[in-house]
């Protein structure tokens, strides 16, 4: 129900914010060379420019649902639904730019999130179990590394080591493969994108577990299972993991609707048709239609996530379960 | 004649809402944590309120004083009705009332030295002519105890009975005229226990104090109250002189509580009856109907669970049963 | 029938400001069927000697010497010196612990019948639902209703004295020869105090197990207990049957400790007998006796207060089996 309603909040401040932007929308449609007014007049028609703005807004949201129709007779442009606009810089309803761009993103995310997850989580467990010791002195070296470096550094140091110099893996083509076509030249593809995210990720996580589980360490239920004569192993593993899991599926929800919204940088840096791409270009050309849609798409998937992580805590802290 | 009381509480109560995410009824839940509560406070009188958890003795003295607002109900201090103060009418009032709280380790701001600590009502409130407020400070700090060279010194230098004096000379800085001790010796060692109620006997002596002493432990209730009130579930059910309550009390929960008490006499201890009370208390948000402790009386007959009982004069004790020992 | 013996236990804590010895020389013994109680206020070293008998110290920050003898079903274990894998072994099994708080001592994301089973599953090898049989039955014995269905519920839906009443069962699981219960009703109130401790005087008569009973409350003391232990700053200061210490106190801190009590049963007077001075810091502490400071007998020492503060007194021997470590001799104060 709130989710619904900050969507549609959301939706509305982007377009109230991008209507009272300094230039005007129909003049972009034609390039930024351009300065035909004839045509900028007939787009400003064909797109609906020329109406009011909360007009213009509800004819935005009705194209979610019902798809848009764009001019008429030979200048006909029709946008099914769900209808993001049209972008004239890509020839394209943005609906299928942005369906061409999210595979990209989600594998980049998705992958990325497992890499960092894994990496995070056993480090940080380790660097707690051992605290004082080798591994927890290491993990924070790690963690300073980590945190410091910026993704592109990472992604050229890579890019420059691995491929240029060592010639491991094949130089980024600039166009993705996917998983389902061709399964290694995806894996080619995505490695190293991943352990760019990856890295930067899993320092900041494994610093977060480490800290979580040797707080939970000195919880009182933790005295309580080690004086039943558990061992240290199950312990760790059942008790302590679980409790301190919760807040972690928080940030990680979080931090992967980010991405999902767009890893730019690494995007960038390794060529990948993302949705970080299309939104760096659209913000490069003017292309208002996508500006808007990738905003609003950003925003819904951070809602969507946060409901998703409510569920997941539910479901690991019967506390917040309600009855 | 009879003396006007210092602080007369009518029908007190002060409703919690339990929120809850889900919750589309219009019938909100309610933490009925005090439920139409009423006594008075002569001045220079000592009044303890006991009970266990969750009766609703520490939410009392916090909205006798106005750090919650009341629900309903009325208090009266020195004549003056300030149930609907705003806090810019109660500030005045603020230096003639003071609390002292239970845990010494969380209720000082770590990070002040203790003269800033209690000196902070001479910068609220001002100061008398010609004093300076590190002289007052020092002066409050010897009076409770503490050696006056330590006023810059954190709290976390001084032990679990220090910092209670510190709190004790904050509360005394204003020279109040009533203070409400919300458990103030619960947190601390059992030898140390004692020096501050000594102290607090003490201090009430010279300063003309009158308090509300808060606490669970019915032994230290009894040696420093001149009056004993017991709380059950939001509701005072017994009202008597200290003597007369511990050796002749009338309500059943008084007499269960009393009973609880271990005795430090293993021969006394071992050979007593002991009442010992089945159940659990009931949830604050659902009380019983009728009278509060029904459901545990071991005496509850039927017009215990539909009437509730009023507090009613026997003796020089008052009672809230149906059916008083 | 000498359960546990405890022979000069040292537990110490090297820290920043110096060595804590918060337990220094520790002798005691307790039957099968007994309850000892161990009284003391924080700082006397209690609860780090329980600590070090169930091997729940942190290891790298303690240093233990000393035996700790417990004759169990599986013959004489040396509780102090067993490796982490057998001290696991003995821990829910021959020795059980409850502890102080209930309200956080119960994982909140398990079921108490996870927790339960968990107890037993992880000494016994039989099948869960085995294990489950048995958990309905102690919860039953500890006087929880419908056993069963509440096998499936979470520690914050139970009160804090029925979470008491789960540890406990969960402690009775394997049978164990001696339990371990530190300050177990001090955060519950009264009425449910006094409950519990019945409860744990029934289940003692009915097991025959030994009880440690640590506690700073010389009023569950004296219902409870059959011998007690007064500990002030990591020593034994007075040991005696129960009747014997109340009745006749000998060491002067167990002395002041029962006169600052408040006694509803006797007459109030005007002021409460306090002891003077602080709590002993266990970095700064005399060479001799560690409550010499504080202590309104010394000047009664041959010798005065110089002696009581240089020379560490002996415990002896005084009455029938009643010891005390305090230079005054003579058997009444």
């Amino acid at each position: 129900m709130i989710a619904l309603a900050i969507l549609l909040a959301v939706s509305f401040a982007v377009y109230v914010i991008f209507s009272f932007l300094p230039f005007d929308p129909a003049a972009l449609t034609c390039g930024k060379n351009c300065n035909n007014p004839a045509i900028i007049e007939a787009n400003r028609v064909r797109l609906g420019y020329d109406k009011p703005f909360w007009e213009q807004y509800l004819i935005f949201i009705s194209g979610l649902f019902l798809g848009r129709t764009y001019g008429e007779g030979a200048a006909l442009i029709v946008c099914p639904a769900p209808s993001l606009g049209y972008s004239f810089q890509e020839h394209a309803c943005v609906t299928s730019s942005i369906a061409e761009a999210l595979p990209v993103t989600i594998s980049l995310a998705v992958g990325a999130l497992v890499c960092w997850l894994l990496l995070g989580v056993s480090l940080g467990i380790l660097a707690a179990r051992f605290r004082g010791r080798i591994a927890d002195v290491g993990s924070t070296f790690f963690v300073l590394i980590g945190t410091s470096l910026p993704t592109f550094l990472t992604g050229l140091l890579l890019l420059v080591f691995v491929v240029i110099k060592w010639r491991l893996l094949p130089y980024p083509s600039g166009s993705y493969t996917p998983l389902t076509e061709n399964p290694l030249e995806w894996l080619n593809t995505m490695i190293l994108p991943w352990i760019t995210l990856a890295f930067a990720y899993a320092a900041l996580y494994t610093r977060f577990v480490r800290n979580a589980v040797l707080e939970t360490l000195s919880e009182d239920f933790i005295r309580t299972a080690r004086g039943k004569g558990l061992s240290e192993k199950v312990i760790l593993r059942k008790h302590t993991l679980r409790a301190a899991l919760a807040p972690l599926v928080t940030m990680a929800g979080l931090d992967f609707a980010g991405l999902l919204g767009g890893a730019i940088l690494t995007e960038a840096v390794f060529n990948l048709p993302g949705l970080g791409r299309l939104s760096l270009g659209a913000v490069r050309d003017f292309d208002l239609p996508i500006i808007v849609a990738t905003t609003i798409l950003a925003a819904a998937i951070v809602v969507l996530m946060n409901l998703i992580v409510d569920i997941i805590y539910a479901f690991i802290d019967p506390r917040v379960r309600v009855r | 004649m009879k003396q006007k009381p210092l602080l007369e509480v009518r029908d007190l109560s002060k409703y919690f809402p339990i929120s809850s995410p889900f919750q589309l009824s219009r019938h909100k839940v309610m933490n009925k944590a005090v439920n139409g509560v009423s006594f008075t406070l002569q001045e220079g009188e000592t009044l303890g309120l006991v009970g266990e958890s969750g009766c609703g003795k520490s939410t009392v003295g916090r909205t006798i004083l106005k750090l919650y607002p009341p629900t309903s109900g009325e208090i009266i201090f020195e004549n003056e009705d300030i149930t609907h103060h705003s806090s810019r009418q109660m500030k005045p009032l603020r230096k003639k009332m003071q609390i002292i709280f239970q845990d010494p380790y969380s209720s000082l701001n770590p990070r002040h030295t203790v003269g800033e600590i209690i000196g902070a009502p001479f910068r609220i409130f001002g100061t008398e002519k010609g004093k300076t407020v590190k002289s007052l400070v020092q002066e409050l700090m010897e009076r409770v105890g503490l050696n006056p060279e330590h006023f810059n010194r954190y709290p976390h230098e001084f032990s679990g009975g220090q910092r209670q004096r510190i709190g004790i000379a904050r509360a005394l800085a204003t020279r109040p005229k009533f203070i409400v001790c919300d458990e103030p010796v619960s947190a601390l060692d059992v030898s140390i226990q004692a020096q501050v109620i000594n102290l607090l006997d003490d201090l009430k002596r010279d300063f003309g104090l009158s308090y509300i002493f808060i606490a669970h432990n019915l032994s230290v209730v009894q040696h420093i109250s001149d009056r004993v009130a017991v709380m059950y579930l939001g509701k005072i059910v017994e009202l008597a002189p200290t003597t007369e309550l511990y050796t002749n009390s009338h309500h059943p929960y008084t007499r269960a509580l009393l009973s609880a008490i271990p005795i430090p006499d293993p021969v006394l201890e071992r050979s007593r009856e002991q009442i010992v009370l089945s159940g659990d208390l009931p949830s604050p948000s659902n009380p019983p109907q009728g009278c509060v402790f029904s459901s545990r009386c071991w005496k509850a007959q039927a017009q215990c669970f539909s009437e509730e009982p009023q507090l009613l004069k026997i003796g020089k004790s008052e009672v809230a049963c149906h059916f008083p020992e | 029938m000498t359960l546990l013996q405890v022979e000069d236990l040292h537990v110490s804590f090297p820290t920043i400001d110096g060595l804590v010895k918060a337990v220094d020389g520790v002798s005691f013994e307790v039957n099968r069927g007994e309850t000892l109680a161990i009284v003391g206020e924080s700082g006397s070293g209690k609860t780090v000697t329980n600590l070090a008998l169930m091997n729940l110290l942190p290891q790298r920050a303690s240093r233990i010497t000393g035996h700790a003898f417990l004759n169990s079903r599986q013959g004489e274990i040396d509780l102090v010196n067993l490796p982490e894998t057998q001290a696991q072994q003995v821990r829910g099994l021959n020795i059980a612990m409850i502890f102080q708080d209930p309200m956080s001592a119960l994982h909140p994301y398990f079921t108490i019948g996870d927790q339960i089973v968990e107890a037993h599953q992880a000494h016994n090898a039989v099948s869960k639902e085995e294990s489950r049989q048995r958990a309905i039955e102690l919860l039953e014995l500890v006087g929880i209703s419908e056993a069963k269905a509440r096998l499936n519920s979470y520690p914050h839906q139970f009160s804090g004295g029925m979470r008491q009443r789960v540890l406990i069962a969960m402690a009775l699981m394997n049978d164990p020869e001696l339990l371990i219960a530190d300050e177990p009703t001090t955060a519950l109130d009264v009425t449910v105090q006094a409950q519990i401790l019945r409860l744990l005087r029934e289940l003692q008569k009915e097991l025959h197990m030994a009880i440690i009973l640590i506690t700073h409350d010389l009023g569950v003391v004296a219902g409870a207990a059959d011998r007690v232990n007064v500990m002030y700053a990591g020593k034994i200061v007075e040991s005696a049957d129960v009747n014997e210490i109340y009745a006749r106190p000998l060491a002067p801190y167990t002395h002041e400790l029962l006169a600052s009590i408040p006694r509803p049963d006797i007459q109030k007077e005007e002021r409460l007998h306090a002891i003077g001075g602080q709590p002993p810091s266990l970095l700064k502490l005399p060479p001799g006796c560690a409550f010499a400071p504080r202590c309104d007998f010394s000047s009664r020492v041959a010798g005065g207060k110089q002696v009581c503060l240089s020379t560490m007194p002996d415990l002896t021997e005084r009455r029938n089996n009643h010891w005390v470590r305090c230079h005054l001799t003579g058997d009444t104060l």
